[in-house]
């Protein structure tokens, strides 16, 4: 019975794993420009891989295969952000432009705020 | 239900490579490298799973490493045209 109901859960687990990967990536193709496809791609980096990683180690059971399950789940964890931040810090850099310059009540942004990206020193993760 | 996992990630990885090879600014091609690698660390877990041997899993983690790596180089590469940029030369 309880083995029963771990394999159900593990499978649920792991199908919304699968289905949250797959959404991430269809945002990563439609959406409009850089920032709001890093927005999507972080979908399958967290929710994805972290739904998929908890399916397969209930599988596992607790053996050093969890272990290793786990492992990969803190890197992820704690290299996707990193990775995003220097990826929006490098496209800053280089001069590529958000898709919306304006707020929700179509102001544009305080120039302040947009000569202080390009200003703000290099991203200790891109060094 | 492995084979489920694997088609739904097989599935996500083409679309990642359609936007790599899409993309239009450098910085879309390497978010796309940077996911499929995550895909590819995903695909290695599951298969591993899938065919009872979990060494595949030490594949994984290795692959997990050089993805850090590889992106951060690459992103420091176009960001400076550089790999060996030092701040101090800048200033």
């Amino acid at each position: 019975m309880r083995a029963l109901l771990v394999d159900a859960l593990s499978w649920a687990l792991i199908l919304a794993g699968s289905f949250f990967t797959v959404t991430g990536m269809i945002g990563l193709l439609r959406m409009p420009d850089l920032f709001t496809r890093l927005h999507a791609a972080s979908v399958t980096d967290t929710l994805g891989a972290g739904l998929l990683c908890l399916g397969l180690m209930l599988q596992a059971g607790l053996t050093i295969v969890a272990a290793k399950l786990l492992f990969i789940l803190a890197l992820l964890f704690f290299t996707g952000p990193a990775i995003t931040h220097a990826l929006a810090q490098a496209a800053l850099h280089a001069g590529v432009e958000p898709w919306l310059t304006e707020d929700r009540r179509d102001r544009p942004m305080e120039p302040e705020r947009q000569t202080d990206i390009e200003e703000r020193p290099l991203a200790p993760a891109a060094q | 239900m492995f084979t489920a996992a694997a088609i739904a990630v097989l599935v996500a990885l083409a679309l990642a490579v359609t936007r790599a090879v899409k993309g239009p600014t450098v910085f879309d091609r390497v978010l796309a490298a940077n996911s499929v690698g995550t895909l590819a660390i995903l695909l290695l877990s599951v298969f591993g799973f899938l065919t009872g041997r979990p060494e595949w899993l030490d594949i994984a983690i290795t692959y997990g490493l050089l993805n850090l790596i590889g992106t951060l180089a690459i992103l420091k590469f176009f960001r400076h045209g550089d790999l060996a940029f030092d701040v101090e030369e800048d200033e």
